[in-house]
């Protein structure tokens, strides 16, 4: 089996669609923290995108099949990272969700089991024998992905728990789901968030993350509360109108973290309902670009790992979009590629590493 | 079966292309929702935002005397308020707030409920005048308490220890009960408004008209910039026409007493000095007055809150025998009137005493009237009949509310056969006009009411309205002129009241009822008199005790013809009239002194511990250096034991 690798099979066109949306968001970094103490973030989200394209080169090197050979060794490894944060993690915030490093880096390894789930539930499909799924197969799936999730609901980081959820979904969905099993699996879904809401005796979440997930059906009920951010990215980005406006929601430091969670909001104010679309639009031929990829994949494998990352990437956009735009929850999580943030963005850029890896190997065998 | 490299079903591939285009449908539509459909909504809720009204306080106008001293000033305060148009949760800050202000959160939660349905964009004033530790917190605290800021109030600083205070009155928020008033119906709550006094009079040219200022906000609060601003109309200055070194000899002489001095100018009725005992201290209503202080005034029995001269309604007394004597007078009797007065008479079938037990002997009515004989006066009174006596003390504004310009003034009781009827449904009994004849029975007036009826029959029935302003200082259009300047002529004989008016300038002399008051050099025509509370038979059995004693009385001007000052004293308890005539002949003497530039008090010496107290207001410049700032305070000023060999003038002495 020869293995040549060539850099004229690498995704040039998807790398300069991924350069233009970070460049959108580095200037929008700037913009919304021009006059905060925040001043100077986007010289260094410019680094952490740099960083991000080496070590999305660098990923692209390494073969995947053989990542995934060794990818029970990677899911032992992440559990573990998980555990040693419940035990020696900083509290911060009321969360234990960081690992203090040497030199005053905080590590934070729930973002980096991302890739590894990809990989673990790639490699699971990959390796299955029959072409529609088996019950099994279903609750070993949800296991692997089940596991970690727990864990980091448990520190508690309901945002980053969530974006575990669609790795699986996708690989079930692919792996052979059927309507059947997709129904019961529904059914039980809605059945298990009800009780979590509405009985009052299961405690499974906290008060305030009820409470940030219920306020976004009627934030001007609890105007001053949880409802307060959603309520004001809604005043941000409803008053960007057409063309965009001056921005007084951003610049008045209504909008909460403007240059992280809510960078769509900023970005939709100050350009507009044309401007926000060019966006939605960009990053939806990223995501058409990648299943492309995945589609012209060498192998099973290969196409599930890609579209994990498309999974992660679709999950991230609808859930950070949606919360700006009042459709859904504030759950903290970061618009990829945009949101200002160096585990976020070197997390895509391995991700993407990833792909451009499967894609090298397309014509391999 | 199928082998490791069979691909992935194209199906669900293109299928999940369809889930990720749905999802970008649904946040597009989300957007054109927002950006489109309801951009004018979110623009004009991004507008309200940053956009915050900050009141900007009109400050009172000062309160002059005659002669442009300042009585009332305003001094700067901070109040702290909630600003309510943050996106905070204020009941949950409550807590703090109340820690930081000295307040029970519980009365802070109560407050901004009270203020919930009032518009968003008023504030809500938590406490006035926060001490420098209050202020101090607020600052320190504009990033955890973005709700809380402080305004800086021009407080009314009243003079010290009650002086003047019932003719000043006094300022307050205004209630909900006033502003339901259609004289009140342009206020707002938490507006400031004279509640009684000349501030409450003349409340509408004290006040001014707050402004208001459009601030850019940020979300914490903090100014970013303005829009624009409405400025506020600074209250205009009232002069009133009392002479503040009159009411001050009016106030020692009435320190510590029961009782009210009013000095009036007969020519044009412009109060000189007023005065009611016992006062209270405006200062303590300025800032809220807590419960137990306000109830403590109220039910007092010496009823400090009362301005006694425009409100009690008294026995006037031997006063009234001057009123007799214009009535007998005009009416043709009481200048042949002779009486022998033997202590007391006998009028149906019931014996009425004269207050010398031995009798004056042979009285006609100038002794009558400089010896106060009762008995020439209940003769007097027979002989007239009430309705007589009535007419005339009508005409001269007894029973009347003479129209001073102050709030609440009280009419008194002047009784007729009529008065009686329609009151009592009852007959007038002739003897009940016997007591009247001496300012007994059911005669009751305000020494305002007296102060006028003899300022009137001194000029020879020129009646004025008594009022505290002149109206010509006011700005056209805001008082009516003639009310102030209106003049009643009541017609008397000029050698009636030149006949009374030289009898009443015996009483101060050796052979009258008030000698003791007598001031060399000053002539000085007047009337004591001494008005029972209670029956003398009543007083008897309570031991004379001072609860019980008698209200004395005096009424006096000077010069005896043409006079410049009337000045009528009402000393509760007072006993005698002649008492009351001591306390009116300082105030005369003030005036006359004043006149005659002859100075009335020397600088007092220090006390043996060399230190003098002195307080004041005065203005210094503020941060900016040229906005004058108000500063008002109290010093204690140690002196050196040796006199200065020359005295250094004092900062702001001329």
């Amino acid at each position: 089996m020869s293995r040549y690798v060539s850099y004229r099979d690498f995704d040039w066109v998807l790398l300069g669609f991924v350069l233009v949306i970070c460049s959108l968001g580095v200037m929008e970094i700037h913009s919304a923290t021009i006059h905060t103490k925040f001043a100077g973030s986007h010289v260094r989200q410019i680094y952490w995108v740099l960083a991000g394209v080496g070590a999305m080169f660098l990923m692209s090197l390494v073969n995947y099949q053989a990542l995934l050979d060794k990818i029970h060794w990677f899911y032992f490894a992440a559990v573990g990272a998980l555990m040693s944060v419940m035990v020696f993690g900083q509290k911060y915030l009321g969360a234990r969700r960081w690992i203090k490093m040497p030199g005053g880096n905080h590590f934070q390894p729930s973002e980096w089991v991302k890739l590894i789930l990809i990989l673990a539930v790639a490699k699971y499909f990959a390796d299955m024998r029959q072409r529609e799924l088996s019950w099994s197969d279903f609750m070993k799936a949800g296991a692997i992905v089940g596991i970690p999730m727990l864990m980091v609901l448990a520190q508690p980081d309901l945002g980053t728990a969530l974006t575990y959820v669609p790795i699986a979904v996708m690989g079930v969905f692919l792996g052979g789901l059927q309507w059947r099993q997709g129904l019961i699996v529904g059914v039980l879904a809605a059945v298990g968030i009800g009780a979590v809401f509405l009985v009052p005796r299961v405690h499974v979440l906290k008060t305030y993350q009820k409470q940030r997930l219920t306020s976004f059906i009627d934030p001007e009920l609890d105007p001053q509360g949880s409802g307060y951010q959603v309520e004001q990215s809604k005043i941000a980005v409803g008053s960007g109108g057409l063309w965009g406006g001056k921005g007084s929601q951003t610049h008045g430091a209504f909008l909460p973290v403007p240059q992280t969670d809510f960078i769509f909001a900023a970005f939709a104010e100050e350009h507009g309902f044309v401007g926000a679309l060019g966006v939605l639009l960009l990053y939806f031929i990223v995501l058409m670009r990648l299943t492309q990829n995945a589609q012209t994949a060498p192998d099973r494998a290969g196409t599930f790992v890609v579209m994990g990352v498309v999974a992660v990437l679709s999950f991230h956009i609808l859930v950070n979009v949606g919360m700006v735009v009042g459709i859904m929850p504030v759950t903290g999580i970061p618009l990829p590629l945009m949101s200002y943030g160096g585990s976020s963005v070197l997390f895509m850029f391995l991700a993407l590493g990833m792909v451009m890896n499967v894609r090298m190997r397309r014509f391999v065998n | 079966m199928f082998g490791r490299d069979e691909k992935v079903s194209a199906i669900r591939l293109t299928a999940a292309q369809y889930i990720i285009l749905g999802i970008f449908l649904v946040l597009a539509y989300g957007l054109w929702k927002l950006q489109v459909m309801q951009s004018d909504y979110y623009s004009l809720a991004a507008e309200k935002n940053r956009i915050r009204n900050v009141p900007v306080l009109a400050p009172r106008g000062k309160i002059l005397d005659r002669n442009g001293r300042t009585i009332v000033d305003n001094y700067p305060s901070f109040s702290a308020l909630l600003l309510r148009d943050s996106s905070r949760d204020l009941v949950a800050d409550a807590d703090l707030i109340g820690q930081g202000l000295h307040l029970d959160p519980n009365d802070v939660r109560a407050r901004i409920r009270h203020f919930a349905s009032m518009p968003q964009y008023q504030p809500i004033f938590l406490k006035e005048d926060i001490t420098p530790d209050e202020l101090q917190f607020v600052e320190a605290h504009r990033n955890e308490l973005p709700e809380l800021d402080t305004i800086m109030v021009h407080r009314r600083l009243y003079p010290r220890n009650g002086f003047m205070a019932h003719l000043i009155g006094y300022v307050g928020e205004v209630s909900e009960d006033m502003l339901n008033q259609p004289q009140f119906e342009l206020y707002s709550a938490g507006d400031v408004v004279g509640i009684s006094g000349v501030e409450r009079q003349y409340n509408t040219l004290l006040m001014g008209k707050n402004g208001s200022r459009q601030a850019l906000v940020d979300s914490r609060g903090r100014e970013v910039g303005r829009l624009g601003e409405t400025e506020a109309v600074p209250g205009k200055q009232l002069r009133l026409t009392v002479d503040i070194d009159l009411q001050i000899a009016a106030e020692e002489a009435l320190a510590g007493k029961n009782g009210a001095i009013v000095a009036m100018d007969p020519h044009t009725g412009e109060i000189l000095a007023m005065v009611s005992g016992p006062s209270f201290d405006p200062n303590d209503f300025a800032v809220r007055v807590s419960r137990d202080e306000w109830n403590k005034l109220v039910t007092d029995p010496d009823k400090p809150l009362m301005n006694k001269a425009i409100q009690a309604q008294l026995a006037p007394g031997s006063t009234f025998k001057i009123i007799m004597a214009v009535a007998g007078w005009q009416e043709g009797i009481a200048q042949t009137l002779h009486v022998n007065c033997t202590g007391g008479a006998e009028f149906y079938g019931r014996r009425f005493g004269c207050w010398v037990k031995g009798g004056h002997g042979a009285v006609e009515l100038e002794k009558a009237i400089y010896q106060s004989c009762d008995v020439f006066f209940y003769t007097l009174a027979n002989k007239l009949g009430i309705d007589r006596i009535a007419k005339y003390a009508t005409q001269l504004g007894l029973g009347q509310k003479t129209g001073i310009d102050l709030p609440n003034e009280v009419s008194g009781v002047m009784p007729s056969e009529e008065w009686k009827i329609r009151n009592y449904k009852q007959k007038w009994f002739a003897g009940e006009t016997i007591s009247v004849g001496i300012g007994q029975g059911a005669v009751a007036i305000t020494p305002v009411q007296l102060l006028r009826a003899i300022s009137a029959i001194s000029m020879g029935g020129r009646m004025v309205v008594p009022h505290v302003i002149n109206p010509t200082d006011m700005p056209p259009g805001y008082v009516e002129t003639e009310h102030y300047t209106e003049v009643k002529n009541v017609t008397i004989d000029p050698n009636g009241w030149n006949f009374i008016t030289d009898a009443m300038s015996r009483v101060l002399l050796p052979e009258g009822t008030a000698q003791s008051a007598h001031i060399p050099g000053i002539d000085i025509a007047g009337k004591t008199g001494s008005a029972q509370i209670v029956s003398l038979a009543t007083r008897a059995k309570f031991k004379n005790s001072e609860a019980l004693a008698q209200n004395g009385w005096f009424v006096g001007f000077t010069p005896r013809r043409n006079p410049d000052i009337v000045v009528c004293v009402l000393f509760q308890g007072g006993e005698h009239g002649k008492l009351a005539a001591r306390l009116a002949t300082q105030v005369i003497k003030a005036y006359v002194d004043k006149q005659r530039l002859t100075p009335t008090k020397m600088v007092e010496k220090p006390k043996s511990d060399g230190k003098v107290d002195i307080g004041g207001l005065w203005t210094a410049p503020d941060s900016n250096g040229d906005k004058e700032r108000l500063e008002g305070g109290r010093f204690v000023l140690d002196l050196p034991k040796k006199p200065l060999a020359m005295a250094t003038a004092a900062p702001g002495m001329n």
